[in-house]
């Protein structure tokens, strides 16, 4: 009964969001201000029933009815409370009652915060997201339903594959898709302003703080990806150019691109068709993401010819989100005004160079990632590209982008002088050099490509203090250092903040390449085994038994200069339904290295062998991610935006509203 | 009394005694092996490299490529060898060919046309671009405004 009722809110939930994709966008075109009002409690509609149709599911998952046909595939009796509800995004059709879901959300949320823009905004806004829900609605009901029968019902479930079985797939797969779909408000934004013809500066402000937003669940969500693949894969590694990961990288890369771009068209007024261009794509590419993860098509083009339906589905839809925007971009994007002049050096110029960069990477991680696909597709044979080719074609692309971070912050807008921004960056130059090329000599191993990282890292370090510290001296009023901070606007902390967080990120990346250490060992009980300064004496291991496992969890005492550091327990997991053994590797984090022990196989004599890692500064990785978004909310908090929410709590009349469009 | 001392001083020094040995017999032969296998691909895996997989398969892989190493191969001599058997499909660095040039050349060329694009799209701007040269009247409404703005709070 209860799955019916999830089944029958979807069902309404394509008609009212039908109804919120067509009358508002009409109205809209119309000028008739009660058709436009039907978005509001549309979208609120919307959610309700979404969120029933959600509720409906993790209902089935709690009370383990295994008579739906996706409870029985994605979970089993024996598998805890918790998972058992984070199985709900545990394959294809959940995930995407998830997307769905998390579109709702979104959606309700631009109906609350947008009371401050133009009727005619805000309809077409809720409008566009109305008809991409009509899309993964009408998916979902006729080839993709989470809640289809299994009759008879099945005695057990098939189980979560065990790799999922982990507090990071409670919080990771929510996470990327607000990131995810927070694009989709972006786009929603720049189709609502290309069908307006309202492509302003009004317009870049608005969707500004929308865009940081779901940028920062996006960096976080990545990196929360990848720290689950470090600690839960069991052999070290923390980004392996997966087809999956890039799905995820991609429009990330899109969405830093857009930030950039829509901040110009904020401050300056240029790059309007370039940002409406980089938001199409930053949501197409969250779609390719979504399809591509899930569809079955990166395993093999084959995977994609068992299930048709499904497959030309996506394709459709993709054809007609992507085609549809485009064609509409190219119909009304040449009508749009230039902006303000600039000369090519210039901060627009340099921040119009990065989003070159950025878009290249993009491109190439894009042609990596679908290249094996279509070769084998078209039957020219079968290749794999992975790690060493992204890396060879990355660092090229990244470098000089990093270096342009560096400068495009001191920069002045319209026009700079090249041989003034030399004189102001010597200094910063000149010591992220010395520095660069020092450090891994003190460290005692002096390679090429450790120098150019830390090279990159002190170089946005460097700059970024000289630009503070131009900014301080120049500050007016202020008279302390305080009171200088202050009177620097938020959104330049977020921005620095967020650039140290890149830099952070590159300091983790090089030192971990550069310097990481890593043994295979045959350890009996009471022996020892010493690596990075560490020594780690294996004491054995016992049986314990999990919910739905059993484990063989090791005791690994790690001591330095004789003094106990830690005890460690990696485990090796057998679990049951699906018999499947799975590495629970034992991770000791600190701030300057982590310890990474996972257990191999049982050798004769109680003996095992042992992977032992020591991976100094890898936590700067993750670190660096969370100080991005740390950056990018501090961005949003500032003062202009909340002067904005604030004057939406005036209750102003829809006529008054309509007077003046162009209030921000 | 006595014996609890004695056996005291015994454990930290039975306890260092003895070192883990290597898994692999030969460290450097290892190190050799392990520089090769992250760029193979392990065949059966979903996208792993040879060096991170468990499977049977990896391993017994891993195994003859030690064998190779033991019998002194060179990398390339490895490489084409695995090639042959397996097509290029093993290798995660695709080989340079005709239908992968897109592949390697694309990214530069990516950026090559973007930088290029970028050099045109902003002359013809600035070609488009007209300074607008204010009247007299304009400029005093102007810095009227200005004016006004700046008293408001």
């Amino acid at each position: 009964m209860i799955p019916e009722i999830g089944h029958y809110a979807l069902i309404l939930a394509l008609c009212v969001a039908v109804v919120q994709g067509v009358l508002p966008i009409y109205g809209a075109a119309v000028r008739n201000s009660s058709l436009m009002a039907v978005a509001k409690p549309a979208a609120r509609g919307q959610f309700l029933l979404v969120l029933t149709a959600f509720c409906c599911l993790g209902y089935a998952f709690a009370v383990k009815d295994f008579s739906v046909l996706y409870v029985a595939a994605t979970s089993n009796s024996q598998l805890p409370l918790h998972y058992r509800l984070a199985a709900i995004w545990g394959a294809h059709e959940g995930s995407l009652l998830l997307w769905m879901f998390i579109l709702s959300i979104w959606m309700v949320a631009v109906s609350f915060f947008s009371t401050h823009l133009p009727e005619a905004m805000r309809a077409r806004i809720l409008g566009v997201m109305g008809l991409v829900s009509v899309g993964f609605l009408l998916f979902m009901l006729t080839v993709s339903n989470p809640f289809e029968r299994l009759i008879p019902a099945a005695l057990d479930g098939r189980d979560l594959n065990p790799l999922l079985q982990d507090p990071g797939m409670v919080i990771h797969p929510p996470m990327l898709y607000m990131g995810y779909v927070g694009f989709s408000v972006a786009f929603s934004f720049a189709i609502a302003a290309l069908l307006g013809g309202t492509l302003d500066a009004a317009w870049a402000r608005w969707s500004r703080p929308w865009t940081t937003v779901a940028w920062c669940f996006m960096t976080v969500g990545v990196a929360m990806g990848s720290g689950w693949a470090y600690y839960e894969l069991g052999w070290g590694g923390w980004w392996f150019w997966d087809p999956v990961e890039n799905a995820s990288f991609m429009p990330w890369l899109a969405g830093t691109a857009l930030m950039h771009s829509l901040a110009v068209t904020d401050k300056r007024g240029g790059f309007k068709a370039w940002s409406v261009l980089l938001a199409i794509m930053a949501f197409s590419l969250s779609l390719l993401g979504t399809f591509l993860v899930r569809s079955g098509v990166l395993t093999s083009v084959h995977a994609f010819a068992t299930d048709p339906k499904r497959g030309l589905f996506i394709l459709v839809f993709l054809a007609i989100v992507i085609g549809g925007s485009l064609v509409l971009y190219a119909w009304r994007a040449p009508r749009v005004g230039l902006g303000g002049g600039f000369a090519l050096i210039s901060r627009e110029g340099m921040l119009l160079a990065n989003n070159v960069l950025l878009v290249a990477a993009l491109g190439s991680v894009l042609l990596g990632t679908l290249y094996p696909l279509f070769l084998d597709a078209l039957d020219l044979g079968k290749i794999s590209v992975g790690p060493p080719y992204f890396d060879t074609v990355f660092l090229p692309l990244m470098t000089p982008a990093i270096f342009l971070m560096g400068i495009g912050p001191l920069a002045q807008w319209k026009q700079a002088s090249l041989p003034a921004l030399a004189i102001r960056l010597r200094w910063a130059f000149g010591v992220s050099l010395v520095t660069a090329v020092v450090v891994p000599w003190l460290m005692g191993q002096w390679t090429p490509l450790v120098t150019l990282g830390l090279l990159m890292a002190f170089w946005i370090l460097a700059t970024i203090v000289v630009d503070l510290r131009e900014r301080l001296l120049q500050a007016e009023g202020g008279g302390s250092i305080g009171g200088r901070v202050a009177l620097l606007p938020r959104a330049y902390w977020g921005m620095v903040v967020a650039h140290a967080g890149v830099a952070l990120f590159i300091v983790g990346v090089t030192m971990v390449k550069g310097f990481e250490a890593e043994q295979d060992v045959r350890m009996n009980v009471g022996e020892t085994a010493t690596l990075g300064g560490y020594t780690f004496r294996f004491d054995g291991t016992q049986q314990v038994n999990g919910p739905n496992y059993v484990a063989a969890r090791g005791t690994i005492h790690v001591s330095q200069d004789g003094k106990e550091v830690t005890v460690m327990y990696p485990e090796k997991r057998r679990y049951f339904v699906q018999n499947q053994t799975m590495t629970e590797a034992a991770i000791a984090t600190g701030l300057l290295r982590d310890l990474y022990v996972s257990l191999g196989e049982p050798l004769e004599g109680g003996a095992w062998s042992v992977r032992l890692y020591h991976k100094p500064f890898i936590d700067w990785i993750w670190g660096g991610c969370l100080v991005m978004a740390a950056g990018g909310i501090l961005a949003i908090s500032d003062r202009r935006y909340r002067l904005a929410w604030r004057r939406k709590e005036a209750t102003v009349p829809v006529e008054a509203q309509l007077a003046r469009p162009t209030v921000t | 009394m006595r014996w609890l001392w004695v056996l005291l001083l015994l454990i930290p020094s039975f306890a260092t005694a003895y070192e883990a040995s290597p898994l692999a017999a030969n460290p450097q032969a290892e190190a050799r092996l392990k520089a090769l296998a992250v760029e193979l691909r392990c065949l059966v895996c979903q996208n792993q490299t040879l060096a991170d997989s468990n499977a049977p398969l990896a391993e017994d892989l891993r195994r003859e490529v030690r064998e190779m190493i033991a019998k002194d191969l060179t990398d390339k001599e490895i490489i084409d060898f695995l090639v042959s058997r397996y097509g290029d499909f093993v290798l995660y660095r695709p080989p340079w060919k005709l239908t992968t040039t897109l592949l390697w050349v694309g990214p530069f060329l990516l950026l090559g046309v973007g930088a290029i694009g970028l050099v045109f799209a902003l002359r013809r701007r600035q070609k488009k671009m007209t300074d607008v040269t204010l009247s007299e009247a304009e400029h005093n409404r102007v810095t009227q405004l200005l004016s006004e703005g700046a008293r408001r709070p």
